[in-house]
């Protein structure tokens, strides 16, 4: 697959001022709201602590702890299934389905199953996939990916969801109201669910010590996935299993406010066993995920908890929109997960980055997000992922750089056309920052002459 | 004190004003200003780009021109940043660790090493946007950062500038959010980036200010940039100037 132009696909996002201007004071709503609600919990530097050294504790004993909810997990009635990859998980949820004679699932909000694009493997083999969360749902409508991990439609004005809902449902395309459009949902989804022949969950975490899945929802539709049809799915990636429920507190408390600035979702539920003469299926997932755990630099991400805080605080994301990135994961979490997936269809997202660091801060599980964004680039250049242009452009910007008298004639012929400066300053090929912005002029002299001018009696150095 | 003068290479080329405004203040503060000829740049724009095996002759040759001094000086906390945190030239070398240990942001210098509290030969009396550089505030910490909320509030630049006379901080939103600068990034992704720039103007432009003024100039730069191309009547100041003194 080709490389990712985020840059790119940005521009197209901002085209359009409505959407792009809805999606950021939406998102640094979040992000104010994230504010508030940490500045009410005094310990709340503490918790994140806390919270980055269970995860470090837990990666670094991973599978004692995830044998551990296996056992559990099976003691409760479930079984336990493992994939090493994404096309073993689909495999393994197909014959779950397909020896049941199950041709229809609904499901609640996996970012897992995007990753291993299960709906469209369960479609292609004649199985009926309804997504429950009303974001989610909205973007199967519309057949776009997620673009935000908490709000997978949070780029769509409640206009487009109207639009929508009037071509897929023949409700009212000029009645912007989320309350009509709730309805809308609501009575055309319903059926779905009292039908589906099975249920499928993501997971937030799978605490170990109990074998329990818990997912935290505000819909209460992973509730319905989950426990109306008897037959439930489960599909957790490896990095999720905590400890002890007593774990679970502290990443209770960070996972919304960090999230939304909500203290608790509507729905905090433990999955623990079968229901009454059903069956429930827990697929562990590795997907890459042991092998990033060896990537010396790159674990960390293994901690996320996917709150979104990092998107939300994001100046980038939030004028780019997250199907700018191309990717599963978006934003800054997406640029450091991402290229453990494929790193050359991902190897220009580090650059979609000013490397400002408010991700890193909002992180509840300080993750150093934009170490690792910087990191990334340095990779991309030693696996030659770098566009010959840039690198060419940088090879002779080094150059002169690092050779003060090729410097000195390069700033000297900044006057009078400025013909060599702007290539090694501003990267300035295609005339790229003068779009929207004036370009600096040149100064009368620059300073190492107007020094030489003015203090080279007291200098008493060697002239270049 | 013996202090060299490190000016970053867009400083020396568009605006040496800066450049004269930091090397005067520091003589008015009785400095012993030495600054090193053979100086180019810190490396940083390479290395921002991926770039670090092209970057590092140019490290290397700061390394050389400035390993000698105890204090480096320099008005950028960007520059600061990337030879403190990021230099990756000559990993593990007494030179680089020296060089690293000893360079300072022109503002922490002042405010922490000289711990200058008056300007007498300053005065600015005019409404300004404080702009704290991303590199100043989360890489250098001159400033609490706005996801801290529960940090101590502080920030070394506006408690530099509150002392000369006459000069009013306007309130604005989104106080510490990125302008959009990033390094290369202003030209590689320049539509996001402008865009950022947009919204900070006009945060700062409805707060009342008449200027803008940071401690790093690259900021500046795309700021003035951007006020320019939306026509609002925002002019840029380095702190070093208002220090210093401008007459306006």
């Amino acid at each position: 697959m080709s490389v990712v132009d985020q840059a790119q696909n940005a521009v197209a996002f901002m085209e359009d001022k409505t959407h792009e201007q809805h999606l950021d004071q939406l998102l640094w709503m979040m992000r104010t709201r994230r504010d508030e609600a940490a500045s009410r919990v005094p310990e709340w530097e503490q918790l994140r602590d806390l919270a980055s050294q269970i995860k470090e504790h837990t990666l670094s004993n991973l599978g004692h702890y995830l044998e551990m909810f296996e056992s559990r997990a099976e003691a409760n009635g479930v079984t336990v299934h493992w994939a090493q990859d994404a096309h073993e998980h689909n495999q393994i949820v197909y014959h779950i389905l397909s020896d049941r004679k199950a041709d229809s699932l609904i499901k609640s909000k996996s970012m897992l199953t995007e990753e291993c694009d299960t709906r469209q493997f369960l479609e292609n083999r004649g199985i009926r996939v309804t997504e429950t969360d009303l974001g989610e749902r909205i973007q199967q409508l519309d057949d776009q990916p997620p673009s935000h991990i908490v709000g997978p439609s949070w780029h769509k004005t409640t206009q487009d969801v109207a639009h929508l809902f009037a071509r897929a449902y023949g409700s009212d395309k000029d009645k912007a109201d989320p309350v009509y459009l709730g309805h809308v949902m609501r009575e055309n989804t319903r059926v779905l669910i009292e039908e589906g022949k099975a249920g499928m969950t993501g997971a937030n975490f799978a605490v170990a010590e109990t074998g329990a899945i818990v997912t935290v929802t505000n819909e209460g539709n992973a509730d319905l996935s989950g426990n109306v049809p008897e037959l439930r799915i489960c599909s957790v990636g490896l990095e999720k299993v905590i400890p002890r429920n007593e774990d679970l507190a502290v990443f209770i408390r960070l996972l919304t406010r960090s999230a939304t600035g909500n203290a608790i979702t509507q729905y905090t539920s433990h999955f623990l066993a079968p229901r009454q003469n059903g069956e429930m299926h827990i697929i562990l997932v590795d997907n890459g995920r042991s092998s990033r755990l060896g990537m010396e630099k790159f674990w960390p991400s293994l901690k996320c908890i996917r709150c979104a805080a990092c998107m939300n605080t994001c100046p980038v994301y939030r004028r780019s929109g997250g199907l700018s990135y191309g990717s599963t994961y978006m934003g800054p979490i997406g640029i450091i997960m991402m290229p453990t997936f494929d790193v050359r269809r991902y190897s220009e997202l580090p650059f979609s980055s000013t490397l400002n660091g408010s991700c890193t801060n909002v992180c509840p599980v300080k993750i150093n997000v934009h170490e690792q964004i910087y990191a990334w680039r340095e990779v991309m250049e030693q696996n030659g992922q770098i566009q010959l242009v840039k690198k060419e452009a940088m090879r002779a910007a080094g150059e002169v750089l690092s050779h003060p008298r090729l410097y000195r004639i390069a700033a000297s012929s900044a006057e009078p056309d400025m013909k060599l400066l702007p290539h090694f300053v501003l990267y300035n090929h295609f005339n790229a920052w003068g779009r929207h912005r004036d370009v600096p002029q040149p100064g009368k002299e620059t300073f190492h002459d107007w020094y030489k001018k003015n203090r080279i009696s007291t200098a008493g150095q060697e002239i270049t | 004190m013996q202090v060299a003068l490190m000016i970053p290479c867009y400083i020396d080329l568009f605006y040496p004003q800066v450049g004269v405004a930091t090397l005067e203040l520091l003589e008015k503060l009785n400095v012993d200003v030495v600054y090193p000829f053979d100086q180019t740049c810190c490396g940083q724009p390479m290395a921002n780009s991926g770039c670090f095996e092209e970057g590092r002759a140019t490290e290397e040759l700061f390394i050389k021109n400035f390993a000698g001094f105890d204090h480096i000086v320099t008005p950028s906390g960007s520059c600061t940043h990337h030879i403190r945190n990021k230099f990756t030239a000559a990993a593990g070398s007494p030179e680089r660790r020296k060089v690293s240990a000893s360079v300072y942001d022109l503002v922490e210098f002042l405010h922490d090493v000289l711990q200058v509290r008056e300007f007498p030969w300053a005065k600015f009396q005019h409404k300004v946007a404080l702009h704290n550089s991303c590199s100043a505030i989360r890489g250098l910490g001159l400033a609490s950062m706005s996801e801290r909320v529960h940090d101590r509030k502080f920030s070394k630049p506006k408690s530099l500038l509150e002392h000369v006379p006459g000069i009013q901080f306007t309130n604005f939103e989104r106080v510490d959010e990125c302008c959009g600068f990033g390094g290369t990034f202003s030209v590689t992704e320049e539509a996001v980036a402008a865009k950022m720039g947009y919204d900070k103007i006009g945060f700062m432009s409805e707060s009342g200010a008449e200027y803008i003024v940071s401690s790093d100039m690259s900021c500046l730069m795309h700021l003035q940039g951007c006020a320019n191309r939306l026509g609002k009547n925002l002019k840029v100041f380095h702190i070093a100037e208002i220090l210093n003194g401008v007459a306006l």
